[in-house]
């Protein structure tokens, strides 16, 4: 196996790495930074990321730091950690100026001015926005910007699937370059995580193909805490039947969501926020509708409730909500100037992650960092804000890349420990060697149908211990995989059957949390436990790996600005 | 095998193949796919050849809605997003699938876009304000730009960066160092933005061999590109402006570039009915 060495290693290219690459690589003109992606750059899962970044930065007009902090407390059901979510508010408009100041196409109001549009749970229209392709043109900024800085050197398609820490301290970690099917050590003095969620533990989801979760799955197998796994959010308008997302903006714009009988039925649930109430609380008044008998009939069990664009008219549509327009009519045949759109709830966004602390450093192991969806500070607690996800990509990208850089300028390289280089490369082989009698697909398939029906938006104890007993056997059952494709070139045969054990580790994490957490709370709705208890679950989830399963214990919230009330919209 | 179609509800995918080292030369491999809904997609259909009929097949995809740009090939001659193309657009139910041309095949539908990246990398695809450094490095406020001024540049910035423009291009294929399509229309996209002021570094960039005065306006690339931009239109400014350039003619007022001001500081401008964020609960932690 090669060996290339680089001080700082960052994992994944959506926005947070490379907000991070930007960062690292600007603050220390002498770093050598390696930025590696499965996928070549531009293809990461931000580019689907359409409605906006939230941002208070208008305080003249009435915004402030404290709403926007409050909305997202009040929103994770006071989950979220306070004074991460104020170090993340004050950070944010900095951000959108910086994306200004290199060429995003911010939608801009007459004067010129960035506008900003209204989103679920927030009392103030604070999502900065680029048409309803946000996150494609904050990705095409970052990445043409990073064209830039000479000491970055990118990793198009090398497929990271082991990490080196040795004795508390990162070393770097083993990538495989699927163009040539080589082996290479990454030997690095810090490593950032950005390797995004797990929506693909679920089929009806909004994520790309390629999310499947590598980097939490990686540090859950290297031992460090996951946090807040089971809280998975489902946002309410997926389109039937792909899951493609409709972007909140949608409904920011003014959508109405209806039912089988015409009525706007979020005028119910949520009588002042109405359809803009936060995504948890919109989903479960779909799916009871959709359970009570008023949503329509769709393909495959998939029923669904109408989401109305109509009254804002073919002008408006096509001038904000142009991608929604075009995904409708392409992938449901409906084209919303004249007709509702089919949606139902739809997994979108993964609120736990490997367990960081305020700064997205992880806590016991010297050198490593992780930010964005694959990681948990916690910003968003219970349940997310919509635009405040692309927001915490942009601020933990910039806060780790350069807590990495500064890290990496100081410190010196460990020598690799070779048995955890070899443990890396026998378990590839291992893979490869595989001559069973079981589908990797279809165990994928069955993982996603067993977490769509059991682990969805409403929760009951007996099926969550039916959904870990089906993922148990499932990682039975995959002991027993055939990989097909013994070549090195190009071989998404064996990518896909290791993308899939990093599924099924992570899926019995959320499953097995959900179950032992008996409260609702944000986008975790017990059936069998209706009400939020505070008195015996306001605390974070930990899980970790032991050779039986997930192992978990708790840790306190960090309140310290306002104490949990009831939540209401 | 020549395979025809049975039933309306299956397609015949005769899929270019190629594994290095294993093949000689490339091949055509026939499949039998199912439609399995009435919206089904290319990508759906290679998607169920590689998990159910030949796991061995590699393509590029990822996002399924149009964005990422992973997925583009040609099929039936015709370059296309596969995830953006349904079954029901060949109404024979015969496919030939094929890498896009103009790039070298490294296995089957994936093709080597190196140096597609890196000609995008060469034309500075990046603001520059060299004026405003101070501003940059530390933003205050933001870039006065009018929607009108958006729109100058706008349609150019929705390139997602598949590659089927390069594929298209008569130019590339007979000089493979053309910067190509995708790279001069990146030109046009930060030329035209008001915020920046590096036309004069991007224009020496491109006004040389291989450059700008390669592209003899074949428009090819327009007409593939899937997300409805314009690189012919692009290339033609970026002429015009190089013209301007080399005549001195740019100083003078009406073809002078006005930089996007800053934005004056705000003034006191409250919306109605924006509550206010309550009143701390907790209080303060005494400072250690």
């Amino acid at each position: 196996m090669k060996t290339l060495t680089f001080d700082v290693v960052i994992l994944g290219s959506g926005l947070a790495g490379l907000r991070a690459a930007i960062e690292a690589a600007s603050s220390r003109g002498d770093l050598r930074i390696a930025l590696v992606s499965k996928v070549q750059v531009m293809r990461s899962h931000s580019v689907c990321a359409e409605g906006g970044t939230g941002a208070a930065l208008r305080p003249e007009e009435g915004d402030s730091f404290e709403l926007h902090a409050w909305d997202t407390v009040k929103g994770s059901d006071f989950l979220a950690d306070q004074d991460a979510v104020f170090r993340f508010v004050r950070m944010m408009p900095e951000e959108i100026l910086r994306l200004d100041h290199w060429g995003i196409p911010w939608s801009r109001r007459s004067d010129g001015k960035i506008n900003q549009r209204p989103f679920g749970g927030h009392s103030f229209p604070r999502a900065v926005f680029a048409a309803d392709k946000t996150g494609f043109f904050e990705m095409q900024t970052l990445y043409d910007t990073l064209q830039k800085y000479e000491n970055v050197q990118i990793f198009n398609e090398w497929f990271v699937f082991k990490l080196l820490i040795h004795e508390g301290v990162f070393q770097g970690v083993v990538a495989w370059e699927l163009a040539t099917g080589e082996l290479y050590t990454i030997h690095a003095k810090a490593g950032i995580i950005a390797t995004g969620g797990a929506g693909r533990l679920y089929a009806f989801t909004t994520f790309s193909h390629i999310v499947t979760g590598d980097g939490i799955a990686m540090a859950y197998r290297e031992g460090l805490p996951l946090k807040d796994m089971e809280f998975m959010q489902f946002h309410p308008t997926g389109i039937i039947p792909s899951g493609i997302l409709i972007t909140e903006g949608a409904r920011g714009e003014g959508g109405y969501l209806l039912n089988n009988k015409g009525e706007r039925f979020m005028e119910r649930y949520a009588p002042e926020r109405k359809e803009l109430a936060p995504r948890d609380l919109v989903s479960r008044a779909e799916m009871t509708e959709i359970l009570e008998g008023r949503g329509f009939e769709g393909p495959n069990g998939l029923d669904y409730v109408h989401l109305d664009l109509r009254h804002l008219g073919r002008d408006r549509i096509n001038e904000r909500l142009g991608l929604v327009r075009e995904v409708a009519i392409k992938f449901a045949g409906v084209d919303p100037i004249e007709e509702p759109i089919p949606v139902r709830p739809v997994q979108h966004y993964t609120m736990g992650g490997i367990h960081v602390d305020i700064d997205g450093k992880v806590p016991t192991v010297e050198g490593l960092w992780a930010a964005g969806e694959a990681a948990c500070v916690s910003v968003h607690g219970a349940n997310r804000l919509g635009s405040n996800s692309t927001a915490e990509c942009l601020v933990w990208g910039r806060i780790t890349g350069e807590q990495a850089a500064r890290y990496a300028a100081r410190a010196k390289h460990t020598p690799l420990n070779t048995e955890n280089v070899k443990a890396a490369e026998a378990y590839l082989q291992s893979m490869l060697d595989k001559n069973g009698n079981e589908s990797p697909y279809a165990i994928k398939h069955d993982l996603q149908r067993t977490m769509d029906r059991f682990v969805g938006v409403f929760r009951v104890g007996d099926e969550l211990e039916e959904a870990v007993r089906q993922i148990r056997e499932l990682q039975k059952r995959f002991e027993n995989i055939r990989v097909v494709d013994k070549t090195s070139i190009y071989n998404q045969d064996l990518q896909t059957a290791i993308e899939t054990s990093f599924l099924l580790d992570l899926g019995l994490v959320v499953a097995e949390g959900a179950r032992r957490r008996t409260e609702s709370r944000g986008a975790h709705a017990r059936r069998d436990f209706p009400k939020r208890d505070d008195e015996n679950w306001l605390k974070h989830t930990l899980a970790r790996r032991t050779p039986d399963g997930p192992e978990f214990e708790y840790i306190p919230v960090n309140i310290t600005y306002w104490k949990p009330v009831e939540r209401k919209y | 095998m020549s395979a025809r179609k049975k039933d309306p509800n299956t397609y015949i995918f005769k899929v270019f193949r190629y594994q290095p080292g294993k093949d000689e030369k490339p091949r055509f491999q026939t499949y039998e796919v199912p439609l399995l809904h009435p919206g089904m997609t290319v990508l759906e259909g290679l998607i169920y050849i590689k998990e159910n009929l030949d796991p061995t097949l590699a393509v590029r995809y990822s996002c399924r809605m149009a964005v990422c740009g992973s997925c583009a090939l040609y099929v039936n001659g015709k370059g296309i997003l596969a995830c953006h193309t349904a079954l029901r657009e060949f109404p024979s139910g015969k496919l030939t699938v094929e890498p896009m041309p103009n790039y070298p095949v490294v296995k089957d539908l994936m093709t080597r876009m190196d140096e597609f990246f890196d000609h995008h990398r060469q034309v500075k695809p990046y603001l520059l304000r060299p004026q405003d450094r101070a501003e940059i490095e530390n933003p205050t406020r933001e870039f006065l730009q009018l929607p009108e001024q958006l729109e100058e540049f706008l349609q150019f910035s929705y390139c997602i960066k598949c590659g089927l423009c390069v594929s298209a291009c008569p130019t590339v294929a007979t000089d493979p160092d053309f910067l190509g399509p995708q790279a001069l229309m990146t030109v046009a996209r930060y030329n035209r933005d008001s915020r920046d002021g590096g036309t004069v570094y991007r224009l020496k960039v491109v006004d040389a061999p291989h450059g700008l005065w390669n592209c003899h306006f074949a428009g090819a690339c327009t007409e593939v590109c899937p997300k409805g931009v314009d690189p012919a239109l692009a290339i033609q400014y970026t002429k015009r402006e190089s013209v301007l350039h080399a005549l001195h003619l740019n100083k003078l007022p009406r073809f002078r570039k006005k930089l996007a001001p800053v934005a004056p500081p705000p003034k006191p401008n409250r919306r109605p009915g924006i509550p206010p964020a309550p009143e701390r609960t907790v209080p303060e932690a005494p400072a250690s």
